[in-house]
């Protein structure tokens, strides 16, 4: 059946107007960082000018070092578990209202909730804070994420792979490394490119649980502090490299998933 | 930020059929053990601290900033005092009117992806998803970049013709509200795709064989079904709106308080803990009051004889 004229107008023109709402902000200002004048209102020539002042930035190199270390320690963690968790639930005879609530939760409560519950743990706890508490924090929410995306991809595990390799004699620790690893760990992967992502990205958490000082300072945390004393031309340079960064991790993790990511 | 997949990613059970002994045993042994190390991390580090808080609502502020042990209700009836009363309706018309704003425009986008040629549909969705996965400080930022009295939208103003004094359009509630609206956008957009790409077109063929207009179609069987969506991005608008901290701070120039701001302040500044937590319990209130109201949406549409497909 071939689509009314009027339909495919109003259709195209309804994505035009939603992606152009989407994309133009972002767009511009990826369009202001290769701008040599670094002014927002006149255009001086493309110019590399602001990614370079950005790599002679101390300040700024020492919170990307930072950020660097928390996800991917994060990641490492929250792949671990999340894979094991979704693993050990989806084994289960029944399904456990509490579990689910669990793995469930850390994606919707508010994330100023639960950044002022892990400041009132460390502290009443005595933990010293700093990178590794943000690391601790940070697990909480990757390892439901890769949990969730695990999950996903069990539900259409093709579970009679298994049983042929048993069937034609391989062990059960064979079969797990051969088989099940292998046809799960496209997910796995997925699951841990979007844990990395969601931890480069995370701002208030890690603001929270960082404690004082400059020497636990993310990248998130130092572009905050940059946006509240003005907009600069290093931000704009900063904000593409990171959203590009972003950006690879998450068409990488997409075509793992085959799309399973977006619930799709 | 995931519900949807959660609805159904119940996968596979051990009580399953396709589970036969041999495959019970490649899973790794046990269905505790496995879960455990991720159970017990979420017990130490999401459950113990959300309780400690918890509590601190109920205990006294100390002199300089802490919390001490003794019970009290004060910080709870605090949050019904006018003055914090009026932060939270504030904050509630705000969230409100993103949410408003962020299904009126996701819904039209949603369909329009739907009627699209099959194998367009996952770039179209995954194009409308990605700015979602970048960073939150950024994309609000942009709106700075955008909004400032120099910023791109006076400056299109200008060339239109427009000859007064630059608008100042950032640091406002508008601001504020359009911020949240771009942030939150491309969810409701995938939850309300969801359900709109899992009805059955034979129903709508039914609705039009049958005598009913496109429109009385649309509005009698096509919104009705896909309500579970609306009501999954709808309240995920809300929720993350009013708890929202960076938006309000970056966007409202701090002249709005939001509850998040609230919250943030009373830890940060005020240094009073126990009134944070107590705000923080409001907040989790709130949330979970509109977390059974949309399952009670989904449940109803889903326990009708035309369920959307939900598993």
């Amino acid at each position: 059946m071939r689509e009314p004229r009027a339909q495919a107008f109003a259709r195209r023109g309804i994505l035009l107007l939603v992606f152009a709402f989407l994309y133009v902000p972002v767009g511009v200002l990826v369009l202001l960082s290769f701008n040599r004048s670094g002014l927002p209102t006149a255009w001086g020539g493309f110019s590399l000018k602001w990614y370079g002042e950005l790599a002679g930035n101390a300040e700024i190199l020492s919170a990307a070092w930072n950020t660097l270390v928390v996800a991917l320690s994060a990641t490492a963690i929250a792949t671990l578990l999340g894979t094991l968790l979704a693993l050990g639930i989806e084994r289960r005879a029944r399904r456990s209202r509490g579990l689910e609530a669990m793995v469930f939760a850390p994606m919707i409560i508010p994330d100023i909730v639960l950044a002022v519950a892990l400041l009132s743990f460390f502290s009443r706890l005595d933990v010293t804070t700093g990178l590794h508490t943000i690391v601790i924090s940070h697990v909480v929410f990757d390892l439901a994420f890769v949990c969730a995306v695990v999950r996903a991809r069990l539900k259409s595990f093709d579970f009679t792979m298994v049983e042929a390799s048993r069937d034609l004699g391989a062990s059960a620790v064979t079969t797990f490394r051969r088989v099940t690893l292998p046809l799960l760990l496209p997910s796995v992967v997925a699951g841990a490119l979007l844990a990395f992502t969601l931890s480069v990205d995370e701002f208030i958490i890690a603001f929270f649980t960082a404690g004082a000082g400059r020497s636990s300072m993310t990248l998130p945390m130092q572009i905050y502090s940059m946006i509240r004393f003005g907009i600069t031309p290093e931000i704009n340079a900063l904000a593409t490299i990171v959203m590009a960064v972003s950006a690879t991790a998450l068409v990488i993790s997409q075509r793992l998933n085959r799309g399973r990511l977006l619930g799709s | 930020m995931m519900s949807l997949s959660n609805h159904e990613a119940c996968g596979l059970r051990a009580s399953d059929p396709r589970v036969t002994p041999a495959i019970r045993k490649i899973l790794p042994s046990g269905p505790g053990l496995a879960a455990a190390p991720g159970v017990a991390w979420l017990a130490v580090f999401m459950i113990a601290p959300c309780l400690l808080v918890f509590a601190y609502a109920f205990l006294t502020r100390g002199l300089y900033g802490g919390v001490v042990d003794e019970l009290t209700l004060d910080n709870l009836l605090r949050v019904l005092d006018p003055l914090y009363a009026g932060i939270f309706l504030t904050s509630t018309r705000i969230a409100g009117l993103a949410t408003l704003l962020a299904v009126l425009v996701a819904y039209p986008a949603a369909y329009a992806i739907v009627l699209s040629p099959r194998h367009w549909q996952p770039l179209l969705l995954f194009l409308a998803v990605l700015p979602f996965w970048s960073n939150y400080l950024i994309r609000t930022y942009a709106w700075i970049v955008l909004l400032n009295r120099e910023g791109m939208v006076n400056q299109g103003l200008t060339l239109l013709g427009y000859e007064g004094e630059p608008l100042s359009l950032l640091y406002s509630e508008g601001a504020v509200v359009v911020g949240l609206v771009y942030n939150y956008l491309p969810f409701v957009i995938l939850a309300i795709y969801a359900t709109l790409s899992r009805l059955d077109p034979q129903l709508k063929e039914a609705s039009r064989d049958l005598g009913a207009s496109a429109v009385a179609t649309f509005v009698r069987v096509t919104l009705p079904l896909s309500a579970p969506g609306v009501a999954a991005g709808a309240v995920f608008v809300f929720v993350l709106s009013i708890g929202n901290f960076i938006t309000p701070a970056l966007l409202g120039g701090g002249r709005f308080q939001m509850v998040g701001n609230l919250i943030y302040d009373q830890f940060l500044t005020a240094n009073d803990w126990p009134f944070g937590a107590a705000l923080g319990m409001a907040l989790i209130l709130v949330m979970m009051a509109l977390l059974f109201l949309q399952a009670r949406v989904t449940d109803r549409v889903s326990g009708g004889r035309v369920g959307a497909g939900n598993a």
